[in-house]
């Protein structure tokens, strides 16, 4: 997982700073299913090792999806 | 329902402008110049005896059946190979061309059997239509003369006879081997009366003949005929339909006797192939009658209990109960479904649709994830639009091709017959490919560059391209400055220029000469039209979708996009990976690549399917294994998908599904994903049921039911069933109403109808009021997009490294006569060329090892190991192996590893470090897997049939 973001963040570090962590936090928001999103943001809360930087930057922006909700299948 | 035989004009059609007014037999024609005389005729509905010509092959001249006289001219010209000329006046018939005609057919019968009620082309041989047609009546010379009738059978290919006894040396096997599918394998050898056929000097299934069916379907005669033909007799009625193997996308009439296939000929309007075909979709059709396939569906509850063969009913209702136990358990996102590209449209569009509205989530992918997903993500990215720019015609136009990480003899055959044709044609050819596939040198085509790259540096070697575009001056200034974003241009343009993208500071990376490199980006740019092909050695790869954007910047800057001649072309592996990928199979998007979270699209389908639906994007394939061993993802419906032997690391896919409860195969075979199945709905091939398939030229072709579904069900109504069952009601008479529903819903798609196709053959999407009958060239009055958007396209490389223990390379790929995992062609005498998947290794490497061609070899890489034969191969560079992965008991991916696509988690097959060495035994993996194998795939008797 961290591996995976990194190499989106070298894919958009030849952007400028700013628009490049906006267009990682983009793609995280577009691509990764939420439980994934979930646990990058826990990996950052707890520090986020072995993150690129820009890659850090980008999941601080994600706004936590709402956790799984149980047992609603229909 | 009639036999459809396909006129034959006699002579190819001839593109002039200029138009000649001829006279044939009183009735006046206007014709280009340069058109013969028995095509003009034929155009006027005469139709001239013939033998040597037919409208594929270049007039010949040989049999001189096909005189006519001309007004103003002495003697008596063979129409095949005169051409027209103004104001001309034919006669096709008198009391002298009569008798000539006779004189010829005596001849040839007079050493020919006279075996016609027996012989296997009775009723379809032009031989005994010319004897009817000139009214011959007898044979003066007797049949005692000197003759061939005792020359014996060839009957070694499994799939056609050569029996020269019929053979009247007319050459048009020859000549369709040579002009039509390029491979040269026949010649005439010997002169006069002892001419022969032969298949350079050896048996057919020996010689270089790749069994392209082309000189079967040219032979006039039973010289040349199916071995299907020979044992069921002839078809009496034919369906029009469209191969279901590779992204070519051939039309092929299923010619059928009753519910019984005879043959399949390929169909001359088929727009993707002209009346061609390769030995698979020709030939290779046998697994769907194959004794091993699955027609009722059956469950369990546990993988390791035998199989209980159930109803329809029950085995729906089954899964139905699981997935809703599932959901209520652990979650309305722990369920989720994967479409195939082998199914169609229609079919996948109907997974889609069940994943959202039924399951509730977005967790549907497909397996164009681990082969094209960069594709779309790249040209989507630069272009706007998910697709390739042409269609396989334009390839005609072109000056300079260039060929990247595509093998399209073996992979795409029809398509290369045709790229050969403009070879030999003129156009320049360069091969960007680790391998010295076969393009770089066959007979009558070679390439000007072979750069042989190391797999993984790619991107290095695009970009080193575009350096020496930018740096000498060989931008398309006033296009780019017309059509792209200028901003993004001149980011991309500083960034390319810098000198580390320059072709000598790659040159240690790529191993690819400089010198070569900046020679072939010289041609490209200033060669004329330039058109670029690629495969799957371009986007699976870690850095897969900036490849595909590194080749769309190129494109770009050089002017090579936006009319025919030029292009960025994907070649599809899968018949279906164009219109599964644009019938919204991937999770974060609807059909016609929309994304889930766009407000507007996603209320229209909430309103026409009348269900809410999710926004988040769901689990993509390797998400949802990673989800099913932290436990939060439990059940799949798999339509027409053996993710075990596809997908890569077998162990963790494995190790994924083991932790499933509930997995629904839907599939022809017990694939070895449906090892780990609870549920196995039977599946219908593509002969059993109605569709469309879209192409690698995104040209939506019908697919007709020529026999009604084995299972009792096609694809279709099971997955209808499920869903009803699942309480989303799904109510289709027909797939044309599901085409409809696409149509509705998806822009790109809106004018297609079955009523149109019928109509047109088949369609290139985008077809809308725009465009009424579709889009063969893409991007022809701007970009998708807008303004093309170069972008940057670091070169980063793959993570996958050799080192001491893994100093070897190891790519992968596939052959001609197999398809990806065989579970098709393994089921046909295509065995013959390929038994079993082989290593290629260059001799340097092999003898460093002491290791022999045909020794057993084992492969490690950090992922694991299998063993397989060594082939010792010059076609390798040295450091570099390679293997195809079209048998489960090698499993190549075994060995490959989880490292992906950034942007589309595409897997990296083409590269894997590895060590290879001789080996007495096969992997543990292999012994234990063959053992897991065998225990859960046994199907129980039921009670009543026990003894
Ligand atoms: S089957 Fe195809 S390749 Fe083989 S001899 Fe005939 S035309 Fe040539
Ligand atoms: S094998 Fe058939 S096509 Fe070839 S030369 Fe003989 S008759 Fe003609
Ligand atoms: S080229 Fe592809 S589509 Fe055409 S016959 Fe061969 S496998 Fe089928
Ligand atoms: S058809 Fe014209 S010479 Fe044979």
């Amino acid at each position: 997982m961290v591996h995976k973001a990194n190499q989106i963040a070298l894919f958009f570090a030849s952007f400028p700073r700013e628009e490049a962590i906006e267009r990682v936090a983009d793609h995280l928001r577009r691509f990764w299913e939420p439980r994934m999103r979930r646990q990058i943001i826990g990996h950052v809360a707890q520090g986020g090792a072995g993150l690129h930087e820009l890659a850090l930057e980008a999941v601080r922006r994600l706004d936590a999806p709402a956790p799984a909700e149980q047992g609603s299948g229909r | 329902m009639t036999l459809i035989r396909e006129a034959d004009l006699g002579t190819p059609a001839i593109k002039s402008s200029v138009l000649l007014t001829v006279e044939v037999d009183g009735k006046t024609v206007m014709v280009p110049e340069g058109t013969s005389v028995m095509r003009a005729a034929a155009l006027t509905g005469v139709t001239v005896p013939k033998l040597c010509a037919s409208d594929n092959l270049e007039p010949f001249g040989s049999c001189r059946l096909c005189l006519v006289e001309i007004e103003g001219r002495r003697g008596t010209p063979a129409s095949c190979t005169t051409p027209v000329e103004e104001g001309m006046r034919v006669t096709t018939q008198t009391p002298d061309l009569a008798s000539l005609r006779r004189g010829v057919m005596e001849l040839y019968i007079s050493d020919h059997p006279l075996d016609c009620l027996t012989c296997p082309a009775n009723g379809d041989c032009e031989l005994q239509d010319m004897a009817g047609a000139v009214g011959l009546r007898e044979v003066r010379y007797g049949y005692d003369g000197a003759n061939h009738l005792d020359a014996p059978v060839d009957d070694s290919n499994p799939y056609f006879d050569f029996d020269p006894s019929k053979c009247i040396v007319c050459s048009r096997c020859v000549r369709a081997c040579d002009e039509v599918q390029g491979t040269f394998a026949l010649n005439i050898m010997g002169r006069g009366f002892d001419s022969t056929v032969s298949a350079g000097g050896t048996a057919f299934v020996d010689s270089e003949c790749v069994s392209c069916g082309a000189c079967v379907q040219a032979c006039p005669t039973s010289t040349l005929i199916e071995k299907s033909v020979v044992e069921q007799g002839q078809p009496e009625h034919s369906v029009v339909t469209t191969c279901a193997y590779c992204g070519v996308g051939c039309a092929f009439k299923a010619e059928m006797r009753g519910n019984e296939v005879i043959r399949m000929m390929p169909f001359k309007d088929g727009k993707a192939n002209h009346g061609h075909s390769c030995v698979k979709g020709r030939f290779a059709w046998g697994y769907a009658t194959h004794s091993e396939r699955i027609l009722s569906p059956m469950i369990r509850e546990r993988i390791t209990d035998p199989w209980r063969e159930v109803s329809w009913e029950e085995a729906i209702g089954y899964a139905a109960s699981e997935f809703k136990r599932l959901q209520a358990q652990y979650g309305r996102d722990a369920v989720g479904g994967i479409t195939s590209s082998r199914c169609t449209n229609e079919e996948t569009f109907l997974v889609q649709k069940l994943v959202r509205a039924g399951f509730g989530n977005n967790n549907v992918d497909t397996c164009a994830r681990v082969c094209h997903s960069p594709t779309g993500y790249g040209l989507s990215a630069t272009l706007g639009t998910s697709a390739g720019t042409q269609d396989f015609d334009s390839v005609e136009q072109a000056d300079v091709v260039m060929v990247i990480g595509a093998n399209p003899t073996d992979a795409h055959p029809v398509f290369a017959s045709q790229l050969k044709r403009r070879l030999r044609g003129g156009a320049r050819l360069i091969v960007i490919d680790p391998r010295r596939i076969d393009l770089v040198k066959m007979p009558h085509v070679q390439a000007d560059y072979h750069l042989p790259l190391l797999p993984g540096t790619n991107v290095a070697v695009i970009n080193a391209l575009a350096h020496v575009v930018v740096t000498e001056g060989l931008v398309d200034e006033p296009y780019v400055a017309e059509r792209c974003e200028p901003e993004a241009f001149e980011r991309w343009r500083a960034f390319i220029a810098e000198e580390r993208n320059s072709p000598e500071a790659v040159e240690g990376a790529t191993g690819v000469p400089a010198a070569d490199l900046r020679a072939a980006a010289r041609l490209y740019a200033t060669g004329g039209n330039a058109a670029i092909y690629y495969g799957l050695g371009v986007t699976e790869h870690s850095q897969g979708s900036t490849m595909v954007m590194g080749m769309a910047n190129l494109a770009m800057a050089t002017g090579n996009l936006g009319r025919p001649g030029v292009g960025v072309n994907p070649l599809r592996g899968q018949n279906n990976v164009q219109g599964s990928c644009d019938m919204g199979s991937f999770p974060h998007e609807f059909s016609g690549y929309r994304h889930v979270s766009n407000d507007g699209v996603r209320t229209m389908f909430e309103e026409a399917w009348d269900v809410g639906l999710e926004t988040e994007p769901g689990l993509r394939i390797p998400n949802m294994f990673d989800a099913a061993l932290d436990g939060t993802f439990k059940g799949m419906y798999i339509q027409g998908e053996d993710l075990v032997q596809s997908d890569p690391n077998t162990k963790h896919v494995t190790a994924a599904l083991a932790a499933m409860e509930c997995v629904v195969v839907h599939d022809l075979f017990l694939n070895e994903t449906a090892t780990y199945a609870h549920v196995f709905l039977p599946g219908s091939s593509f002969l059993e049921k109605d569709g469309t398939f879209t192409n690698a030229e995104r040209r939506i072709s019908r697919v007709r039911k020529a026999i009604p579904p084995k299972a009792g069900l096609a694809d279709w109504e099971a997955t209808m069933a499920l869903s009803n069952a699942l309480g989303y009601p799904m109510t289709y008479e027909h797939p044309s109403e599901i085409m409809d529903e696409i149509a509705r819903l998806t822009p790109t798609f809106a004018g297609v109808s079955y009523e149109k196709l019928d109509r047109l053959g088949s369609i290139q999407w985008p077809c809308n009021d725009a465009a009424p009958e579709g889009t063969p060239v893409m991007h022809e009055h701007g970009f998708v997009r807008g303004q093309g958007l170069f972008m940057v396209t670091e070169y980063v490389p793959t993570d996958e490294r050799t080192n001491d223990r893994f100093p070897l390379l190891l790519t992968t790929g596939r052959i001609l006569t197999q398809y990806n995992v065989g579970a098709q062609t393994r089921r046909t005498p295509n065995v013959v060329w390929h038994g079993e998947d082989l290593l290629e290794i260059h001799p340097w490497d092999a003898e460093n090892r002491g290791i022999n061609d045909g020794d057993l070899v084992v492969v490690n890489s950090r992922t694991g190991e299998t063993a397989l034969r060594a082939k010792v191969s010059e076609r390798m560079q040295p450091g570099v192996v390679y293997t195809t992965f079209h048998h489960p008991d090698t499993s190549a991916n075994v060995v490959t590893t989880e490292f992906a696509d950034w942007a589309t988690d595409c897997p990296e097959y083409k590269v894997t470090a590895v060590q290879v060495s001789r080996t007495r035994q096969r992997s543990a993996w292999q012994t234990e897997y063959a053992a897991t194998r065998e225990a859960t795939t046994r199907i129980a008797v039921p009670a009543e049939t026990q003894p």
